[in-house]
């Protein structure tokens, strides 16, 4: 049946028909949907695991004992995920071992944008990329085969515009693949010195034979044309050469490593100008040039961003797309929701000029003004062995005006660690987590304590304040974000002392919370201009010419503005069920060309 | 056939998921070639976003180029400015009236601009101005404004209004099929060709 998909759905639909058992993950965008929509087919066990390297542990013993398993992540949790990635390589496989990574040209949502065509290299594990849904779902059906085949952990490498963009998908029938025996072998997967090194020849042979596939795969195709232009190319980047120039010849690849050497050579010896166009680094550049096959790539290209249709028509055929400059407007930077529990804890971090050091997640936004109140962002985890590192270096005087900011799914992934760092090392930091109860910026989903699994079944909960307890911390107590009064004598005691101290700052995120409150309003005969609810934040909160008001449609009434307001300006509004918004005009349509209009204006 | 290119752009959380999706989704019914480009993550967070809608005979690059969309379809007043530039010379601009300031302008960095239609209506001559809000609240419904918008965009649209209006039945929950059927054909043949 024909159906539009994204390309993280097609992934997931091609491990279904491929008969994929274990499927584990931590979420990440862009590649979050696959776990997301894999955990929907019952056949298959999905989890969301603590973090990527637990994830591909549980994928890489899901292969051992006899099922089809597959890990999904975006580029930076397969650094995470590395360590078990190098050794997997070694061991092989026994059910098939798929390893989705997207990467984030552009750094949509993510604070780099490194390629991962680099760990296949780098890991010895072939590579499949697809350049949309079918090719997703396709791809993963044969790299499912090719793993069993070669004997290896198998890469499909994906890219924001594959995973998020939607395409045509003739979706298929589930293959049910047996479990295949489970036979103790201790030369093939326990990796001591002697048999790793068994291990390592068998790895260098495999490549050579996947070296010969590539020649060969159906998926890496010469698509003959125009012979003065030949374009070697992959994934959306193939998307957009093939729509920039049309009449080109093209080496579609869709295996990326290894490269097909002799392929490329005949493709080479047919084409006048040879050009390779890949996002990111020049990955397949460098290679076809150390064969001295004459190639033309990053001297058009950046290694930066994402490259587009016009780009290359550009830099190619020299021919520039008609298109007006762009309008300069105000940015409309991603905010905290109306409602977000972080911002009462951001203003009075704020307010006590403390030093942050940040985590990942949408606690990050509280980088942004008005709130600015982080001093670092760097990888989930980084905020507590940061703050130590800070007051190892700068003495505690500095780190009882710090804290380390992390949110709970965050915490969980690679937090512990850190906070274990700073009592066995004697460190006093004090850590806030920020527990919204929920993985946030990825789309709400569920870890160790939200006491759900992914396909919603009941689950244990796991017990943070015992936990931390257990690590040794003595000051650990949970507060209500909102509690500004609280919130702001808990952080002075607590960073003061001359020891650890973890603050659980405790409220479901805005977005999932049941409880409803009757919007705000702002008196404007008792409004002073003062401006402090506007260092908020609120998006429902807006400055006028000569007033404050509230926006009632995105208000959520948390309160929280009537909190930090000294002269009691701010008053709940009756629920009437009235939406505020503008009054009726006697046609809400207008043709602008044909009425002259007087419904615009700065202002609404 | 010649490709159709849309671009449908608003503040996150304003529902542009949905309305591309059931566009894409008759486009599919209809045998074409269908492409759509949509924004996850971050920017979901308040934020500008914009879903890239393409179908044709046949479709590689999922994204519209600045200068190449027959249409645009903003959410948002300040929106449409800010993607103005992606709109054909001979392309369609629908702009729902309603202001969400961003935080520059929350903050008093920024101005929000004035006068946007009016200026993009000088751009485009086929600029059309539409208050959804008001018009889904006079249907009883304020959560169809989205619906009237895309009647205004089915309007641009060589399709016939009764798939339109079968896709809509598919895609939104039983109970309200009615309302939106009725703030479709609203918005529908407010502008009709």
């Amino acid at each position: 049946m024909k159906k539009l998909m994204l390309g993280n759905e097609g992934i997931a639909r091609g491990a279904y028909e491929a008969g994929v058992r274990v499927v584990a993950a931590y979420p990440g965008t862009p590649s979050t949907e696959i776990t997301e929509a894999v955990a929907k087919y019952e056949e298959v066990y999905a989890e969301w695991s603590p973090n990527e390297k637990v994830a591909m542990e549980v994928a890489i013993g899901a292969s051992v004992g006899g099922a089809r398993s597959m890990v999904c992540m975006k580029h930076v949790g397969l650094n995470v995920a590395a360590d078990p990635l190098f050794t997997a390589a070694y061991t092989g496989v026994n059910g098939g071992l798929v390893i989705v990574v997207a990467d984030d040209p552009g750094m949509h949502s993510s604070q780099n944008e490194q390629d991962s065509r680099f760990y296949a290299r780098a890991a010895h594990v072939p590579m499949l990329e697809p350049a949309d849904s079918q090719e997703a779902l396709d791809f993963v059906k044969l790299a499912f085969d090719l793993s069993e085949e070669y004997d290896t952990p198998i890469f499909i490498r994906m890219s924001t515009r594959i995973s998020h963009s939607q395409s045509i998908v003739n979706a298929g029938g589930r293959n049910e693949f047996s479990l295949k025996d489970y036979i103790k072998d201790p030369n093939k997967y326990v990796m001591m010195p002697a048999m790793a090194r068994a291990r390592h020849i068998l790895v260098e042979k495999r490549m050579n034979a996947l070296a010969e596939y590539a020649d060969n795969t159906p998926i890496n195709i010469i698509e003959m044309n125009d012979p003065r232009i030949g374009i070697i190319s992959s994934g959306a980047a193939y998307q957009y050469a093939k729509e920039a120039l049309p009449e080109a010849s093209f080496l579609k690849l869709g295996m990326v490593h290894p490269l097909p050497k002799n392929l490329i050579s005949s493709f080479a010896s047919k084409v006048e100008k040879l050009y390779v166009v890949e996002e990111l680094e020049p990955v397949i550049e460098e290679q076809i040039k150390s064969w001295e096959i004459r190639i033309t790539g990053k001297e058009l290209f950046s290694r930066q961003g994402e490259l587009s249709t016009s780009i290359i028509k550009q830099k190619i055929a020299g021919v520039t797309t008609i298109a007006a400059a762009p309008a300069e407007v105000p940015g409309r930077p991603p905010v905290l929701c109306p409602g977000c529990p972080h911002r009462g804890t951001y203003y009075i971090m704020k307010k006590l000029k403390l030093s942050v050091s940040g985590d990942i997640g949408c606690y990050t936004l509280g980088a942004l003004p008005p709130l600015t109140s982080l001093d670092t962002c760097v990888c989930m985890g980084a905020s507590i062995g940061m703050a130590l590192g800070m007051e190892k270096a700068r003495g505690r005087d500095f780190a009882k005006k710090q804290v380390a900011v992390i949110g709970d799914s965050t915490f969980i992934h690679s937090g512990i660690t850190g906070l274990i760092d700073v009592v066995y090392n004697k460190g006093i930091s004090t850590v806030a987590i920020l527990d919204n109860s929920t993985t946030g910026m990825t789309g709400h989903q569920e870890h160790a304590a939200t006491g759900k699994t992914i396909k919603g079944e009941p689950a244990p909960v796991l017990n943070l304040i015992e936990l931390i307890k257990a690590i040794g911390i003595r000051n650990v107590q949970t507060v209500d974000p909102f509690d500004l009064k609280n919130v702001e004598r808990i952080l002075r005691e607590e960073t003061e002392k001359d020891e650890p101290s973890v603050i659980i700052f405790k409220r479901p995120c805005a977005l999932l919370s049941k409880e409803k409150h009757p919007p705000l309003a702002v008196d404007e005969a008792v409004c002073r201009m003062c401006g402090l609810c506007l260092g908020l934040g609120c998006p429902a909160i807006v400055k006028k010419q000569n007033h404050v008001e509230i926006n009632y449609a995105l208000c959520n009434g948390c309160g929280l503005c009537m909190s930090v307001c000294r002269f009691n300006a701010i008053k709940r509004q009756e629920l009437t069920g009235e939406a505020g918004c503008s009054p009726g005009q006697a046609s809400a349509i207008s043709k602008v060309n044909a009425v002259s209009s007087n419904q615009e204006g700065g202002e609404s | 056939m010649k490709t159709v290119n849309i671009l449908i752009v608003g503040v996150g959380g304003q529902g542009t998921l949905l309305t591309s999706r059931i566009v894409g989704n008759l486009a599919l019914s209809l045998g074409y070639d269908v492409k759509m480009s949509e924004v996850h993550g971050m920017a979901q967070r308040g934020g500008s976003v914009v879903t890239h809608v393409r179908f044709g005979d046949k479709i590689h690059s999922p994204l519209v180029e600045p200068g190449c969309a027959d249409i645009i379809l903003a959410f948002e007043r300040l929106e449409a400015l800010r993607w103005l530039h992606y709109a054909k010379a001979d392309g369609t601009v629908i702009i729902n009236d309603q202001a969400i300031d961003p935080m520059p302008v929350i903050m008093g960095v920024s101005e929000y601009p004035a006068d946007t239609a009016e200026k993009i209506g000088k751009v485009i001559e086929d600029t059309i101005l539409i208050d959804a809000l008001d018009a889904a609240e006079e249907l009883g419904n304020i959560k169809v404004a989205n619906t009237v918008l895309l009647g205004v965009l089915a309007g641009r649209l060589d399709i016939d209004a009764f798939l339109w209006l079968k896709a809509i039945e598919e895609s939104v929950p039983p109970k309200t099929v009615e309302v939106n059927k009725k703030a479709f054909m609203r918005g529908y043949q407010s502008f009709n060709h």
